[in-house]
């Protein structure tokens, strides 16, 4: 059923007791097209644009767990595109053009708003750098403005722009396009749609081997039986090094713990998403009037979904001296997702040397506002068993003929 | 949080030490002799296991020395901890 206000006054009316099922529950079929192992939202996508743009539709889903279990359903959920270089530039802004309609594509409501992001500088190197970037990213046509001390200032004037400081506030770079997205819906809002279109989405069915025949993939084994597909995608993002290794497959990736803390809600105070990569802040206010914060990663190798008190500590302190005003709130809840950590701080999605194996992970940090571009070029790998323009050089040759993506500066804080 | 006991300061909190990534990756003898295959390995590729991993840490606000710790990254228990130069233990308990 189409959701449109005109059935949701007639399920009013009704009681609301004539709304389907979201998605089907279907048992495993025995073979498909394609398999995309991983049910997060760059899985999900790229199921749905393979349905949706290549016409691939008998292709499985896979999920250990449960749809957005992952990162997905763990992140601060901050969307932007001033990535630096020319590759993650098109690449972020491919994906916020559909986050920009997705909404209405997938019909169903993601509460996409593009309500600001606002990255701060706290001293000279810093603003060199911000001009540097905001160049850059205006010559890729990409909207990015430079915001003085006192432009700062009157966009959120509850920030501490005291010169005193340690780091004090000296301008910062503005995103408007930029903004926040409900995480839950992105998962399941793709699910809804590549449902539709005849995906099957296989909830717990956790990938315990992959078949070969050769240097060809043929199937996997997962705890609800056999299933044979020539293609097969993995996006598992902290996983990756993992089912990567199960087709034979080496990666430059580390798995590392990335935490994040929400505070009891409160009344509208902060309409903008913050960044600062100094001090190492990300905080927006959600819907529900909850501050959302992110912290850095765990510096060790890490599965547990859990990390340390110091980074959260480390976190709050940078907060605090931000937002003095927010040193009276409580924290309600503090998890950990396990991201994907690439050297280059850029994502692969690609080929590999196993024929009709593709990967795409090293997301990290960053990429959830990466979610429907991430899809919609992976489905074009797939389909195509060639990547389209805009990820080719995401490829994992680039580690040994050193073309790396160095985007530590525009991923800098991780979000 | 992790509490490491470092072989010659005995036990300390995880925030007295770095980490220094996977252990036992040897500097290749002859680099210039390497392909650009064998070096993206060196350089890049990680085991990155989900249970039992060797690696290292240093003791940044102690003695300053490196040694080598093995981990479980799903439990976080330490398994063991020995020095650079030694190789690596079985897996422990
Ligand atoms: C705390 C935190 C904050 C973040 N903040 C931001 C932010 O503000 N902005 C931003 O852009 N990005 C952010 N990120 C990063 C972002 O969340 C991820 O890059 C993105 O969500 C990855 O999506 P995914 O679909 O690839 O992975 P996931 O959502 O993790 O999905 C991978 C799925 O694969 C499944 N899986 C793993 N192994 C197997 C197996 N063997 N068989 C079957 N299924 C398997 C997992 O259960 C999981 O559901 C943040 C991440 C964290 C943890
Ligand atoms: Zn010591």
């Amino acid at each position: 059923m189409q959701y449109s206000i005109f059935n949701l006054i007639r399920e009013g009316i009704n009681k609301h007791k004539g709304w389907p099922a979201a998605f089907r529950h279907p048992e495993p079929k025995e073979r498909y097209d394609v398999i995309i192992i991983g049910g997060g939202g760059h899985g999900l996508a790229t199921a749905y644009y393979l349905a949706k743009e290549h016409g691939i539709r008998n292709v499985a889903v896979v999920e250990k767990g449960w749809l957005g279990g992952g990162n997905t359903g763990r992140n601060t959920t901050v969307v932007r595109s001033n990535y630096l270089w020319d590759q993650s530039a098109f690449l972020y802004e491919k994906s916020l053009k559909l986050w920009e309609g997705l909404t209405q594509d997938l019909n169903y409501n993601l509460m996409f708003s593009q309500r600001g992001v606002l990255n701060l500088c706290h001293n000279l190197h810093d603003l060199r750098e911000l001009h540097r970037r905001i160049n850059a990213i205006r010559l890729n046509d990409i909207d990015s403005e430079y915001l003085t001390r006192d432009q700062v200032k009157a966009f959120v004037p509850i920030l501490n722009m005291d010169p005193n400081i340690r780091y004090p506030i000296l301008g910062g770079s503005l995103q408007r396009r930029g903004g926040n997205a409900r995480h839950d819906a992105v998962a399941w809002g793709f699910a809804r749609a590549a449902d539709r279109l005849g995906v099957d989405i296989l909830q717990n069915c956790e990938v315990m081997a992959i078949l070969r025949d050769g240097a060809k993939v043929t199937g996997i084994e997962t705890t609800r039986g056999t299933i044979r597909a020539p293609k097969i995608g993995a996006v598992v993002a902290g996983h990756a090094s993992v089912v990567a290794g199960m087709a034979g497959i080496r990666l430059p990736i580390e798995s590392h713990p990335l935490q994040a803390l929400v505070s009891e809600p409160i009344k509208p105070i902060l309409h903008t998403v913050i960044m600062s990569g100094a001090v190492h802040v990300y905080v927006s206010q959600s819907d529900k009037g909850e501050l959302v914060m992110g912290a850095g990663i765990d510096t060790f190798n890490s599965y547990a979904q859990r990390g340390s008190l110091q980074v959260i500590e480390d976190q709050m302190a940078a907060v605090v001296e931000l937002f003095p005003m927010f040193s009276r709130l409580r924290m309600m809840r503090q998890w950990a997702g396990i991201v994907d950590v690439c050297p280059d701080a850029s994502p692969i999605v690609s080929k590999t040397p196993v024929e009709g194996f593709y990967v795409n992970c090293g997301w990290g940090t960053g990429g959830f506002k990466a979610t429907p571009g991430s899809g919609w070029v992976f489905a074009h790998t797939i389909a195509q068993d060639r990547p389209h323009r805009l990820n080719e050089a995401f490829n994992i040759e680039r580690f040994s003929t050193g073309e790396l993506i160095d985007e530590h500066g525009a991923a800098a804080v991780a979000h | 949080m992790h509490l490491i006991a470092c072989p010659w300061c005995g036990p300390r909190d995880e925030v007295e030490y770095a980490y220094g990534g996977e252990g036992h990756i040897a500097r290749p003898a002859r680099p210039e002799a390497l392909s650009d295959g064998a070096y993206a390995d060196y350089l890049f590729m990680r085991r990155n296991p989900k249970g039992v991993h060797a690696e290292r840490w240093v003791h940044a606000a102690g003695c300053r020395r490196w040694f080598n710790v093995l981990r479980d990254t799903v439990s976080h228990r330490i398994l063991a901890v020995y020095k650079m130069g030694e190789p690596r233990p079985e897996a422990g308990p």
